[in-house]
This record gives C-alpha cells, sequence and structure tokens, in this order.
C-alpha cells in the first residue's frame, strides 16, 4: 500500500468518477428501456459487444471518429429492427417472455460475435491523437480517457435534454407512468417505444465503442459487463433518470477506493452496495414509487 | 525371410488402400479410442481455449490419418468447461455416458483440479496440457494425473534465472499483482518467494479479482509506489487488459510476469508489450518439427498456433504415442509405462519424459524479448528467443520445482 496522502486519495476518487462514467452509459440505456417498455434487457451486453466490434471494422476503414457516431446509430438500427419484429409482440404478455427472449438474444448475439469474428479477441489500438497523458500539476491522467468522459457526458447531456425539452420526451416521459392515458389521448406509444429502445441500445453501443481501447475486444465482453450494468440501474432506482447516473458514479469511485485500500473486494464491493440499498431503501436511491410493481 | 518383390508389395499396398476405401463403414464399427477433451472455450479463458481445441482436433485427424493406434481410430470428444463446477460435470458426462478411455485438456487451476479428482475416482489417465498450479504436481498430486503444461515454478526460474544473471533481482524492489484464484495464488506463493530468496524485497502485493475491465486504480496505486519492477500473476483477458491500460497510462516500471499465454499477448497487440517474458514453447522455434507444426496448424486455421496450442498437441501425440508403444488402452499400463520414463519428441530439439515421483513432463522453456515493432513480420510475430531453459546440455531439473519445494505424496495406483 502506498503512504495514504490527500493527493493520492483525491487522484482515487477522480479516477473513480471517471470510471463510473462508463457504468453511467451502460446503466442509464438499461433503464431508459425498463422505464418505458417494462423489459428487463437481458442482450443489452451483447449490444454493448457488437458495438465494440462494429467500431472495429469501421475504425479499420475509416478511423475512430467516424467509428464513434456510425457504430452507435448501426447498433441502433439493428435494435429497433428487432424491437419491431420481435420484442413489441411481448409488451403485453408474461414480463417473463420478454426476460426469456431477450436472454435468448444476449446467447445469440454472443454466438453470431464469435462466428463473424473468431473467438480470440481483437487488437484495438487507442487511436493516435489521443495517446499519451495530460498532467495537472501533480495528476498525470490518460488523454484517451479524459475524452472517453466528455463524449460521456456528451451522450448523457443529450438524453436528457430530448427527454425533458423535447415534446417527443414529454411523451416517453408520460408513457413511463401512465401508458393508459396516454393512449386515452390518442397517442401511439409503439413508435415511441421503438425508438427510445433504440436510444438504449445506441448507448449500450457506445460505451462499446468507448471501452474498445481500453479493454479489447473479445466475444465474452458482454457477458461479463451486463451484470455489472443490472447493478447500477438497480441500485440508482428504477424509473428515474439520475439514478443510474448518480450510482454508475459511485460505484466507480468505491470500486476505485477498494482497490487503494483491499483490492480482493474491489469487484464484490458494488454487489455489497447492491444489497444494502436493496434493504435499506428497496427502491434504489433516487427510485421513485411505481405502482405497476408495488 | 521371405522377399518381397516390388510387384507384390505394390498389389499388396494397393489392396490395403482400396480396403480403407472401400470399408469405411468396417473401420468405424471397431471400437474407436475415445479421449475427452476438457477446455475452456467461453469466459475469460476462452481464447485460449480456442486454440487448444484446434490443436487437438488437428493432432487427432493426423493421427487418423496415419491409421489410428494399434489399427482404431481415435475419436475425440470435446466440451466447454466455463468455469470448475461445469468442469466437474463435464468429466462425468465424459466417462460414464460418452465412455471414453482418457481426459485431456483444461487451462484453469481450479477446474484442472477438479478433474483430476474424478479422473482419480473413475481410475482414468488424464493428461494436463493447460493448468499450471504447484499445488497439482505437489499436495494434490495423483497416480492418474501427468502435467505436459509447465508448472508455475518452470515459469517462475525460466525468467528468474534470467533475471538474476542480469542483475535484476538482488536488491530489486517489485510490486506483485495476482490473479485471485487457485492460479494466481499459487503463482504468486512461488514467485514472491523466489524473489525473497534471491534477495530481493517484496513491497506488497495486490489480488485481483478475475475478468476486471478497468486497472486504471492499480496502475495508479503503482505510480505511488514506485516499484523496480511489476510482477504481474495474471492470465486471459486479464493479461490483455492490464496490458494495454499498463501502457495507455505509459507507467515507467518494467514489467515481467509469472505466465506469459501467447494469445492474450496477441490480442494486446505489440504496442502494448514490453520487456523480457517466458514461454513454454513459440510458434518461431526453429527446433526439429516445430516450423512444420506451426506451418499445418496455420494452414488450417490461417493463424499460427500459441503455446496452448502446441500443449494440447504434444499432449495427443504423447498419449497416443503411448498407447501405441504399451499396446494398450487402460490406464493402469499407460501410467506404468509413462513412468518409466518413455520418452517422448515435443518439437523442442530434447526429448522429454515424465518425472516418475510428481509426473511433471521435464523439457526446456524459453526466455523471449518483445520484438522490435519494425522488425516484426505480421502481428502475431511479438517476440524474439533469447535463449533456452535449461540450456542443451544443462539439466531439466535446473527449472523444476525441488522435492522439498513441492512434496507429492504420490497414492498407489
Amino acid at each position: 500500500m502506498p503512504p495514504l496522502t490527500l493527493p493520492i486519495l483525491i487522484e482515487h476518487v477522480a479516477n473513480g468518477l471517471l470510471v463510473g462514467a462508463y457504468f453511467v452509459t451502460l446503466a442509464l440505456g438499461l433503464s431508459l428501456i425498463f422505464g418505458l417498455g417494462g423489459v428487463i434487457n437481458l442482450a443489452h451486453g451483447a449490444f454493448y459487444a457488437l458495438g465494440a466490434y462494429l467500431a472495429f471494422e469501421v475504425q479499420r476503414q475509416a478511423g475512430f471518429g467516424p467509428a464513434l457516431i456510425l457504430s452507435p446509430l448501426l447498433v441502433a438500427l439493428l435494435g429497433m429492427g428487432i424491437e419491431s419484429l420481435f420484442l413489441r409482440r411481448l409488451y403485453r404478455g408474461d414480463p417473463l417472455l420478454g426476460l426469456l427472449f431477450t436472454f435468448g438474444l444476449a446467447m445469440v448475439g454472443e454466438q453470431a460475435i464469435r462466428i463473424a469474428w473468431g473467438t480470440t479477441g481483437l487488437p484495438f489500438q487507442i487511436p493516435e491523437g489521443l495517446r499519451g497523458f495530460v498532467a495537472l500539476g501533480e495528476f498525470i491522467y490518460s488523454r484517451y480517457r479524459l475524452f472517453a468522459i466528455a463524449v460521456t457526458a456528451l451522450a448523457i447531456l443529450g438524453v436528457w435534454l430530448a427527454l425533458e425539452k423535447t415534446p417527443y420526451g414529454m411523451i416517453v416521459r408520460a408513457g413511463t407512468r401512465d401508458p393508459e392515458m396516454v393512449r386515452a389521448l390518442g397517442i401511439s406509444l409503439r413508435p415511441v417505444l421503438t425508438a427510445v429502445f433504440g436510444c438504449g441500445v445506441a448507448l449500450a453501443g457506445l460505451a462499446g465503442v468507448l471501452s474498445a481501447p481500453l479493454a479489447g475486444v473479445h466475444p465474452a465482453m458482454g457477458t461479463e459487463i451486463g451484470t455489472a450494468a443490472f447493478v447500477v440501474v438497480v441500485i440508482g432506482g428504477l424509473g428515474s433518470f439520475w439514478g443510474p447516473v448518480l450510482a454508475g458514479l459511485l460505484v466507480g469511485v468505491i470500486r476505485s477506493l477498494m482497490v487503494l485500500f483491499w483490492p480482493p473486494a474491489a469487484e464484490a464491493s458494488m454487489y455489497a452496495l447492491m444489497a444494502l440499498i436493496l434493504l435499506l431503501r428497496p427502491r434504489g436511491l433516487l427510485g421513485e414509487r411505481w405502482e405497476q410493481f408495488e | 525371410m521371405t522377399r518381397i518383390g516390388r510387384r507384390e508389395f505394390l498389389k499388396a499396398g494397393a489392396g490395403a488402400a482400396v480396403g480403407t476405401l472401400g470399408f469405411p463403414a468396417i473401420l468405424r464399427a471397431q471400437d474407436t479410442i475415445k479421449v475427452g477433451h476438457l477446455t475452456p472455450r467461453t469466459g475469460f479463458l476462452g481464447q485460449l481455449g480456442a486454440y487448444g481445441f484446434m490443436a487437438a482436433q488437428l493432432a487427432v485427424d493426423e493421427a487418423n490419418a496415419r491409421g489410428g493406434v494399434l489399427g482404431r481410430k481415435v475419436e475425440l470428444i470435446s466440451e466447454d468447461t466455463p468455469n470448475p463446477g461445469v468442469a466437474v460435470t463435464k468429466a462425468q458426462k465424459l466417462i460414464e455416458r460418452d465412455q471414453v478411455h482418457f481426459l485431456i485438456g483444461e487451462i484453469s487451476s481450479a477446474s484442472g483440479l477438479a478433474i483430476s479428482e474424478v479422473a482419480q475416482r473413475a481410475k482414468i489417465l488424464y493428461v494436463n496440457t493447460g493448468w499450471n498450479s504447484d499445488e497439482g504436481r505437489g499436495a494434490r498430486c495423483q497416480r492418474y494425473l501427468f502435467h505436459v503444461e509447465g508448472c508455475n515454478t518452470m515459469y517462475t526460474k525460466t525468467i528468474g534465472r534470467w533475471q538474476e544473471r542480469q542483475g535484476k533481482i538482488k536488491g530489486g524492489r517489485w510490486y506483485f499483482l495476482t490473479a485471485d484464484y487457485a492460479f494466481g495464488h499459487d503463482l504468486y506463493r512461488v514467485s514472491s518467494k523466489f524473489l525473497s530468496e534471491h534477495g530481493g524485497t517484496n513491497l506488497g502485493n495486490d489480488m485481483v479479482p478475475t475478468g476486471s475491465l478497468d486497472y486504471s486504480s492499480y496502475i495508479l496505486k503503482l505510480r505511488a509506489i514506485k516499484p523496480d519492477l511489476v510482477y504481474l500473476n495474471l492470465a486471459g483477458t486479464d493479461q490483455t487488459t492490464f496490458l494495454k491500460q499498463y501502457r495507455e497510462f505509459g507507467s515507467p516500471f518494467p514489467l515481467a510476469g509469472g505466465v506469459m499465454d501467447t494469445v492474450p499477448f496477441w490480442a494486446a497487440g505489440i504496442d502494448a508489450l514490453t520487456g523480457y517474458w517466458q514461454s513454454l514453447w513459440y510458434h518461431d522455434l526453429k527446433e526439429p518439427g516445430s516450423p512444420e507444426f506451426t506451418k499445418r496448424f496455420s494452414e488450417r486455421n490461417g493463424k499460427p498456433p500459441d503455446n496452448q496450442a502446441w500443449g494440447e498437441y504434444v499432449g495427443i501425440r504423447i498419449l497416443l504415442q503411448a498407447i501405441a508403444e504399451a499396446k494398450s488402452t487402460r490406464s493402469q499400463d499407460l501410467v506404468a509405462h509413462l513412468e518409466k520414463g518413455a520418452k517422448f519428441d515435443i518439437l523442442k530439439g530434447r526429448e522429454a519424459w515424465f518425472r516418475d515421483w510428481d509426473h511433471q513432463l521435464l523439457q526446456t522453456m524459453y526466455v523471449v524479448r518483445v520484438k522490435d515493432k519494425a522488425k516484426a513480420k505480421d502481428q502475431w510475430d511479438i517476440f524474439e528467443i533469447v535463449e533456452a531453459q535449461p540450456a542443451k546440455g544443462e539439466s531439466y531439473e535446473l527449472i523444476q520445482p525441488t522435492k522439498a519445494e513441492n512434496p507429492c505424496p504420490m497414492p498407489a495406483l
């Protein structure tokens, strides 16, 4: 253990916030999809992996910049296709059906990636212009990570603006609270659901692209991250926008501090936090009361 | 002795060829030799397992093309073992339902130790081709278990002997990062022991959970500790992720590690690699048989074999050669044959055999150096071989755990 000084502590907290931002992107997409459609998207991790793999292909042809935009868009298109072909048939039925379907989709997705790109990992380097570090006095930080946090922040801001400031967002918000009333007003939720699903998986895809140069690209990457995204959503609270954001950052910081003090528990710390939250505040940190689930 | 004329010889040969071609059903109907193959194809070791499987299949196909063993066809039944629980179930299934004659494979030490227990109860020979824990050769050694893969001590001593000669150990201050499961714990025990025995200082060790996606916190911590060397006891995709991020942060401390697997290093890419490592085998090795194996494997799979592929390939060949020499498929007979010191060509230019008291294959290992990128032929060409350990004239025992270091209470057959 290094000598515990204030700069070291601050460094770890700051790093935790940066790492957490990446959990936020994943969890926000998951939370959006769940909020409106009531579907627990177990294939979220598969979309994340697909985002990374598509980015690998686009980057090879056109560079990282286009990959960052194109890959989430492609993931969104695919997600919307799957939603309107299959998933929409399951909204009215038993929630278990949605669960089974997305679980199957996750397995199909991972296998499809194995078939298309092979079983071994692909080397995905940090783009040329983003290598190196930024020095802020005592602190040295990876340039790429600072870039990733900026992109994440923009994405979160974009989703927030779309939800809060546009008429379309108003329908989404109304739809999550009272779908019956929205329908009674003569507004069809179908296209909204499709768009929200697309937006949610696009966020997963974006997280995949951003993490690809850091953690590499391999078929099982979606499985690893899927669980973490759920934990963050549960901690943050279902149905709230800022819940997953707060929870993601919190998970990042706690994990980073655990590495400093007690590494073996670093991964387990978020599950412990989830257990604690579920005991003390079952609806999550910022979760609202949800009649349809209570 | 009867002399056979050229004409008769040709006739007999043609007859045999027609026989094989004309009656494949008969060949199939004969009792095949079934080899149960267990290896993770998914999860954080799955990438290594994929190579292992390709190589095992290649070895079996080659054997069948030569006419099988004892006139019988060899059949490979392969199962995916993502974790120790599944590994046990699959091992039992292979033995009970598929009635395999032998077991081979595995990469995870935790799974390997579990499979070993199943094999022991069923009295079935199990050839370990990929897991490293010393414990499996020591405290938990057993009669039916043979190790083609090197153990943690072999990896540690291979790089350690070289580092010692370079003056990197005496007075060196090292920090360890260790995978938090059977393999890592065992490797940390061995590598930290080697360090302290040779006059180095152990600054500390972090037990890292497997499947971590982010090592930035560990890397920041290292920056504050400022060790002379960071010693990595990680495996699989964890190795890839760490190497990439270590480079991303431009960490200045030299890196070495307890185990090097080529696949995660390939996945990290040559840009992320530095320093000296050790390998059981590397596809650029020029010893007799190695370039040919690399060529056949590459032609079939479109990429060169890694060290895991070598292990499975050689493992199957050793098994089949032992069956042919012992003229038996009974595990007991094979154990006896292998324990008597049967010699094998393992593509390293020097015959190898199993040590009778712990069943570890005595063999050469290699110190390798990350290649200058400008000199790399392709994305797979990442290492130069620095030296063989032990050198050709030296005893294999130089890199082996001694009886005192790793006592094995070998039970009776």
